[in-house]
């Protein structure tokens, strides 16, 4: 629709376009990546005073928490929100408002071309500004940091789907051309309406961004082939998910499973004496706790076809299971077949939602 | 002593349509395969996928899924739903490489019973084929 170039830094640039937002009342809070300066940890933060904008980091390439968990209930608080998301959680959180879990009526969604994200591990300890600094080179280049996600070196929709405004950071963004913002809202615009800067009617150009898009196919392809040799059949599956401690940190940290009543957190799984009677009268010994595999299988029918490729639950994974490459892959499989892209507009609805009377006739 | 394999063909079937077919092929004398596990459920779409794997992982050699044929759903819309979620199932077998082959949908209404009898046997022949599911003797599942 317009843009606003700003002359600075994009990380620069999209403070001052925050402090706009939240400084003029056009917004009642602001939630966004922050570095606790003093111990170097980070967080998502929600400010509602124009003097700690200063700390918050919002293009920062770490993702502590999925934010559209987080955002749902915000959402729904009726207040006013800026919500700086990446790609995925954006996506996260449509996927959400399709669940009933928020809404996007009170927010001001902001979004931007995203480098991908490094593992948590790689930013807890110690100073990042090393590594920031060269994450901040190669993606502006277009090209792929070697120590970010697997998933999100194999992630092909870093374009942002249906933000209200989107912030060139990675591709696009180079030395001297200043901070470019795309607004793709009216409810955008008529926030930015006084926002300093040069408004313009640019819109963000894929064409400049189809070498990072080549580059994260081929890593893409190179993830789901791997995986598709390492995990295939009975045998692969218990290789990779053997090591599987039961904790289900990974559908915590979701964006997808929002479900509070989880059925594999529910009495049904409570094991009792006749169920360990029965398992072993029939094989003789019983892996404890039991179920891991049904619990992946049964997340990946229950929510693949959603999946956004974020990435949490391999990073969370105290056994280092590379959960998001499995999820991904299957997922772009089975959100392909109801012709399905997750997070790409709210008012399509979840593919298990609806259905066609005349479809799949291989079937029955 | 007869060495011959004896599928276990886990059966899902919906109590207006297919259930009823089975107990009308049973009251019509017609034979069909001893594998066959039926068990009854108000709707073919009540089967939430978890049930398909976990039949599947505690050693089935088959999954059967029975409902209305389409557009006959005692409660209108759920078999539809069934499919969806079916196809879903399936794909996510093929994607890890799995045997998509034991899990089958099959439309079978009340008054099908020689219906019943034939997927009955026709399956159980197939499953045959493709031999003991390996989940049956995996433990570290």
């Amino acid at each position: 629709m317009s843009s606003i170039n700003i002359e600075k830094s994009a990380e620069k640039g999209i403070n001052d376009l925050l402090r706009h937002l939240l400084g003029n009342g056009k917004v009642d809070a602001v939630l966004a990546m922050r570095m606790v300066k003093s111990s170097g940890a980070w967080d998502l933060a929600l400010v509602t005073d124009v003097k700690n904008l200063a700390e918050l980091s919002p293009l920062a390439p770490v993702m502590t928490v999925n934010a559209s968990q987080v955002l749902s209930n915000l959402s729904l608080s009726g207040k006013k929100i800026a919500a700086v998301l990446k790609p995925c959680e954006l996506r996260g959180f449509v996927e959400r408002v399709k669940r009933e879990q928020g809404s996007l009526e009170n927010l001001i969604t902001i979004s931007h071309t995203c480098g991908g994200v490094f593992p948590l591990d790689l930013v807890v300890e110690g100073s990042v500004d090393d590594l920031l600094h060269k994450y901040e080179k190669v993606v502006a280049t277009g090209e792929i940091p070697s120590n970010i996600r697997d998933t999100c070196k194999a992630c092909e929709h870093f374009i942002p789907m249906n933000a209200d405004i989107t912030i060139a950071a990675a591709g696009e963004c180079k030395p001297g051309h200043g901070c470019m913002i795309y607004i793709n809202s009216d409810k955008a615009k008529e926030a930015l309406l006084e926002c300093t800067g040069h408004h313009g009617n640019d819109l963000l150009d894929p064409i400049s961004l189809e070498k990072l898009a080549a580059a994260r196919a081929k890593e893409r392809e190179k993830l789901f082939s791997s995986i598709e040799k390492d995990c295939s059949g009975l045998d692969g599956l218990v290789n990779i998910f053997g090591k599987c401690v039961g904790c289900h940190g990974c559908s915590r940290v979701c964006p997808i499973c929002y479900c509070t009543l989880c059925d594999f957190e529910s009495a049904n799984f409570d094991y009792n004496l006749p169920y360990f009677e029965e398992h072993l009268a029939r094989k003789g010994a019983l892996r404890l706790p039991p179920d891991t595999m049904l619990f992946h299988m049964g997340r990946l029918t229950h929510m693949s076809f959603s999946c956004v490729g974020c990435g949490m639950c391999s990073d969370v994974c105290p056994v280092s299971i590379p959960v998001a490459a499995v999820f991904s892959r299957t997922g772009a499989k089975t959100a392909s077949i109801f012709d399905y892209v997750p997070g790409r507009d709210v008012a399509e609805e979840i593919p298990v939602m609806i259905f066609k009377e005349e479809e799949f006739p291989e079937l029955g | 002593m007869n060495k011959e394999f004896t599928p276990r063909i886990t059966s899902f079937l919906c109590k207006w349509c297919s259930y009823t077919g089975a107990d009308l092929a049973g009251t019509s004398r017609l034979q069909y395969s001893t594998s066959i596990i039926p068990l009854q459920v108000m709707c073919s779409s009540r089967v939430d996928p978890v049930f398909l794997l976990k039949a599947y992982l505690s050693g089935s050699d088959g999954v059967l899924m029975g409902g209305c044929h389409p557009g006959d759903c005692h409660y209108e819309t759920g078999n539809y739903h069934t499919r969806r979620r079916f196809a879903l199932v399936k794909e996510v077998f093929d994607s890890l490489g799995l045997e998509s082959a034991r899990l089958k949908l099959s439309w079978i209404s009340a008054s099908e019973g020689p219906k019943f009898a034939r997927v009955a046997n026709e399956y159980t022949e197939e499953i045959r084929k493709l031999g003991e599911n390996p989940t049956r003797k995996s433990i570290f599942l």
